[in-house]
């Protein structure tokens, strides 16, 4: 084998190689490396064409769009579509309680759900399993059977067509994702580091805010990911919650399925960008400790 | 000091002391009811009424309860399909996420060039509605969708993927498309699971000569459990509900429990016979959840 | 240190910041931004079903605006069922705030006795001139009317001029019969390799509209009463034939104007508001005429929207005003240039429509007055069950063409449900169907 090798580092020009050394690891390293990168580039394929299909449809032409083959290329580019949608009654006022929406949901799931989270993970309590499934008992039921009660209730007490209504019924929604969540991160953070600071003088409190939590962001950050995106997605529940006052997809999303197909493309691309944004923000938080030793 | 408890399966088993030992009672612990209290009130006043009300509505009929409307709906000539339709989803769909999801999150754990634009990109169909990404995929598989369009300029026949008689292709085309969709939900799961494993365990393993496969199989998977479970539960839940993407693929010709819900409840405007769909929808994916839990129950739990 | 001193501060932390968390809430519900163009306080709620799609809403809340004069209209168009949690949930909580419910007669219907009563509103529109079958429309099956009408609309052939090369010798296109129609199709079929020829068969297409007002009436005479005599035997038998040479893709159809405007389909039936959009830029390349006739007559369904005003609503006299105002002439004729919705007032069309308009309403026009035109009206009176009675006739479509199920067996099937369903309702029978009270399938 040493052949080989000599003869490969002897073209290269490199130092005089030591003998009975195996390059086959390296090889196979390399290859690896290769083909890593070959089935990260499958994937992205995967996942980002349909993506790209939107963006190009969105910004096409209506008549491109009605013809057949269909162009994979963006050669009939046209803002027409995105502009009228844009233009139509209530975008930026959806828009607007949209966001609102989305950050008070996010801000009011972590205040509820982050205590519940380190408790299930934490304490070995009994109920703990009954618990879990309680949360999980809102989310198993599709809630279109709970419109109308869920509807007069908002009326009966005043909060109907209010971004407050929506806040809450997008909280109550993601509060089983963030709970179990963070329980699962929080389960993961040694109970030893937490004593530790306990010993040193810090209170329960103390201890959590400033050891376990800050191990537990990638959790966190998963959580809200998914929280802002649930909130900003969901169309059914704001949509009877509110009537004058509403949500970019209450405003938008149902009436797009009886539009015409650009319009759709337009509307569903335009939906997508703000999501797009918050997780392009959130992502380093998730991958921030990769791989860190045991503390 | 004593090795930190979440890597169980790191730590020698130790047998619980005693004769009949069982794993030991748990006590009401009151700093954990006021952690989980508010999340309770918050979900009792919000849900509570519409819940009783909407269960109550299963069994309403025009002469007090009854239980009429669990067979009309049993009854209806589309039920039993969607009921096989949606557990042949689920059976064949978890699985393909689950393996898939582990492949992207080990992926980029192995920390390519590109890393962080890769897991950006397969993070994004998060960010798509279940309408939305139903749109996309209609216009990839319809008549003369884009995927025809591509065969067409290969020279080969178009093929009708959506046709209502065809129906393993209308199986692979919602497979597909709830695949891209959701698969991303636990690849961010796992991924904020790994975080969180310390790599000296793999790395002692590594150094052991265990083989790849088996520090996934040892050391990596029992770590990820929790992530896992909780992976598993949501993803199976959330599973169950969606229907947006099969009914812009397939309309009524691929039904879904959850579809016929709401058709029931829209567009036969029967509330009632929704309501027991939707009970139905519930009850199994109370079982799978409770499933879950005992299945893949932490072992270092009972020995606290 | 106490522990217990250490519980408390984290507990009165906590504390606070639920508080603080809760006392915004009210802050917050003063924060949202209104997304009905105009509304807030003196405002009348529109709450509608039609004109969702971007560019009709746009069209529409142009129409409203020049017609409202000063009163100022939230139109908020919706999916049919937050339509119905909406009026439904205030209804029930008696804290209506809807204005004007504005939806198609089988929208409005499960609403009838929650329907402000308008017989004053009626008689202030007497000149309107409304048809006497709209007029009873209106009362949805009670003693008053309980929406004044709004729109009318109907369906018609929407062709494709490349296809009426294939077209039998010796038809008419202006007057098919369904035979030549079946014809036709089958030509188109075997000269282009694939069925041309396309049906809204989708989960919301309206192609029960077909059976119930078109095919079947055409072929029996009857809607309700003749479903399972050996005429209807012949319809189906006749759609299954029709079937075969139709686009299987129409079962994923809602409107047929996208498939006709891509190509897909050369020929379609559809409602006219969802054939617009195919015709309207190249109203050259496009025919349309009324539908065909069979063995007993023309048949064609009129479909009527109306604008109902909820028992409770705020704002009564402003809706009122407002009702008024669009069902002035020149309101319901902007509207049909803009959306393409006919007046139901008795007005002169006139003769300046935009293309595609124009090309629609000489085929409605057609239709009417065609010598062998027969009437048939939606279902009227059957309240929630409205629906249902719907889907049966999607059933039979279903199982007669999707699933090759025997036609009589079928029928039979599905008409001892649509018995039940009429045995329990007690309604009598509206056009086709013979005057007979109460209602009974055969």
């Amino acid at each position: 084998m040493s052949h080989a090798t000599t003869s490969r580092t002897a073209a290269a020009g490199a130092a005089r190689p030591e003998p009975g050394v195996d390059r086959r690891p390296l090889a196979r390293q390399r290859r690896n490396r290769v083909l890593l990168q070959v089935a990260c580039i499958l994937i992205t394929l995967f996942m980002a064409v349909p993506i790209y299909l939107i963006a190009l449809a969105a910004m096409s032409s209506r008549q491109s769009l009605q013809k057949f083959p269909l162009s994979f290329i963006p050669d009939n580019f046209s803002t027409d579509t995105m502009q009228t949608f844009l233009q139509s009654t209530g975008i930026l006022g959806g828009l607007i309680n949209s966001v609102q929406v989305g950050v008070f949901t996010l801000v009011l799931s972590l205040l509820i759900g982050i205590p519940a989270g380190y408790a299930v993970a934490r304490f070995a309590f009994r109920g703990r399993e009954p618990y879990q499934l309680f949360l999980l008992f809102t989310r198993a039921l599709p809630i279109v059977v709970l419109s109308v009660p869920l509807a007069q209730l908002f009326l009966q007490t005043g909060l109907y067509d209010s971004v407050f209504a929506v806040v809450l019924l997008h909280t109550a929604l993601a509060l089983p994702t963030t709970i179990l969540i963070t329980a699962s991160v929080f389960l993961g953070v040694p109970r030893d580091v937490e004593e530790a600071a306990r010993i040193f003088g810090c209170s329960p409190l103390q201890a959590f805010l400033k050891v376990v939590l800050p191990m537990a962001v990638p959790g966190i950050a998963a959580a809200s990911i998914f929280t802002f995106v649930m909130s900003w997605n969901e169309v059914l529940g704001a949509s009877i919650l509110t009537l004058n006052q509403r949500t970019l997809p209450a405003q938008v999303l149902s009436s797009l399925s009886e539009s015409p197909l650009a319009y759709r493309f337009a509307g569903g691309f335009l939906l997508v960008i703000p999501a797009l944004v918050f997780i392009f923000f959130m992502r380093r938080y998730l991958t921030n400790m990769w791989g860190s030793t045991i503390r | 000091m004593a090795a930190p408890d979440a890597p169980a399966a790191a730590r020698p088993h130790v047998p619980p002391a005693g004769p009949k030992a069982r794993a030991p009672r748990r006590k009401g612990n009151p700093a954990a009811l006021l952690l989980i209290a508010p999340s309770i009130v918050f979900m009792t006043l919000l849900f509570g009424w519409p819940m009783v009300s909407g269960i109550l509505q299963a069994f309403g009929g025009p002469e007090g309860l009854t239980t009429a409307n669990f067979t009309r709906m049993v009854q209806d000539p589309y039920f039993w399909s969607s009921v096989g339709n949606t557990l042949l989803l689920i059976v064949v769909m978890i699985p393909i996420q689950f393996v898939l999801a582990l492949a992207m999150a080990l992926l980029i754990r192995a920390k390519p060039r590109g890393a962080s634009a890769y897991f950006y990109i397969w993070a994004i169909p998060l960010a798509v509605s279940d309408l939305a990404a139903g749109l996309v995929w209609l216009t990839v598989f319809t008549d003369r969708g884009y995927l025809n369009s591509l065969l067409a300029s290969w020279g080969l026949q178009p093929v009708s993927w959506l046709a209502y008689d065809n129906y393993p292709s209308m199986f692979a085309t919602v497979l597909i498309a709830e695949v891209w969709r959701a698969t991303s939900l636990v690849f961010v799961i796992v991924v904020a699971g790994l975080q969180s494993i310390p790599k000296d365990y793999e790395e002692a393993a590594g150094v052991f000569g265990a083989s790849f496969w088996n520090r996934l199989w040892h050391v990596t998977l029992p770590l990820l459990r929790p992530s896992l479970q909780t992976a598993l539960i949501l993803r199976t839940i959330l599973a169950f509900q969606t229907f947006a993407v099969a009914l812009a693929l397939t309309g009524q010709n691929f039904p879904l429990v959850v579809g016929e819900t709401y058709r029931w409840y829209t567009g036969l405007q029967d509330p009632n016979v929704a309501s027991a769909l939707a009970l139905v929808v519930m009850a199994v994916s109370m079982v799978t959840a409770v499933g879950y839990l005992k299945l893949l129950r932490d072992q270092t739990e009972a020995a606290r | 240190m106490s522990v217990t001193a250490h519980h408390d501060v984290s507990r009165r932390a906590l504390l606070k910041g639920g508080l603080t968390v809760l006392a915004a809430g009210p802050v917050l519900a003063a924060c949202g931004v209104n997304t009905s163009g105009s509304g807030g306080k003196g405002s009348v709620s529109f709450l509608s079903t039609q004109f969702a799609p971007v560019e009709e809403r746009q069209k529409y809340e142009a129409t409203l605006k020049k017609f409202a004069g000063d009163i100022s209209v939230a139109y908020n168009p919706v999916d049919t069922g937050v339509f119905n949690t909406t009026l439904k949930s205030q209804l029930a909580a008696g804290k209506v705030e809807v204005g004007i419910a504005g939806g198609l007669h089988g929208d409005l219907a499960p609403f009838a006795s929650q329907l402000e009563d308008l017989s004053s509103l009626m008689n202030d529109l007497s000149s309107a001139g409304y048809s006497k079958d709209v007029a009873e429309l209106a009362k949805l099956g009670t003693d008053v009317p309980r929406y004044i009408p709004w729109i009318q609309a109907t369906y018609v052939l929407a062709i494709n001029k490349k296809a009426l090369q294939w077209l039998p010798s010796g038809a008419d296109v202006n007057k098919l019969t369904y035979d030549q129609y079946l014809a036709w199709a089958k030509a188109a079929k075997d000269a282009s390799g694939r069925p041309v020829f396309g049906l809204p068969a989708g989960p919301k297409g309206l192609h029960h509209r077909f059976y119930q007002g078109f095919l079947l009436p055409s072929f029996t005479g009857g809607q309700i009463t003749t479903f399972r005599n050996q005429d209807a035997v012949n319809a189906w038998t006749y759609m299954r034939d029709l079937w075969a040479n139709t686009n299987p893709a129409s079962t994923n159809y809602d409107f047929m104007q996208e498939p006709l405007a891509n190509g897909e389909v050369l020929v379609a039936w559809d409602h006219v508001a969802r054939l617009i959009n195919a015709v309207k830029d190249k109203p050259d390349d496009w025919q349309m005429v009324p539908a065909p006739s069979g063995p007993k007559g023309r048949g064609y369904l009129l479909i009527v929207g109306g604008m109902a005003v909820p028992k409770g609503s705020p704002e009564k006299d402003k809706a009122f005003e407002l009702i008024k105002a669009l069902s002035k002439p020149e309101a319901q004729i902007e509207t049909l240039k803009s959306n393409s919705f006919f007046p139901v007032v008795k007005t002169d069309i006139g003769g300046d429509l935009p293309g595609g308009v124009a090309l629609e309403a000489k085929a409605v026009k057609a239709q009417q007055e065609a010598s062998d035109a027969l009437l048939a009206l939606p279902p009227v009176g059957l309240g929630d069950k409205d629906p249902q009675v719907s889907q049966l006739f999607k059933n039979c479509f279903q199982e007669i063409c999707l699933n090759n199920s025997d036609v009589k067996a079928t029928l039979d099937r599905q008409g001892a449900e649509l018995a039940k369903i009429m045995d329990s309702l007690n309604v009598p029978c509206w056009a086709p169907d013979p005057k007979m009270s109460p209602c009974k399938v055969a």
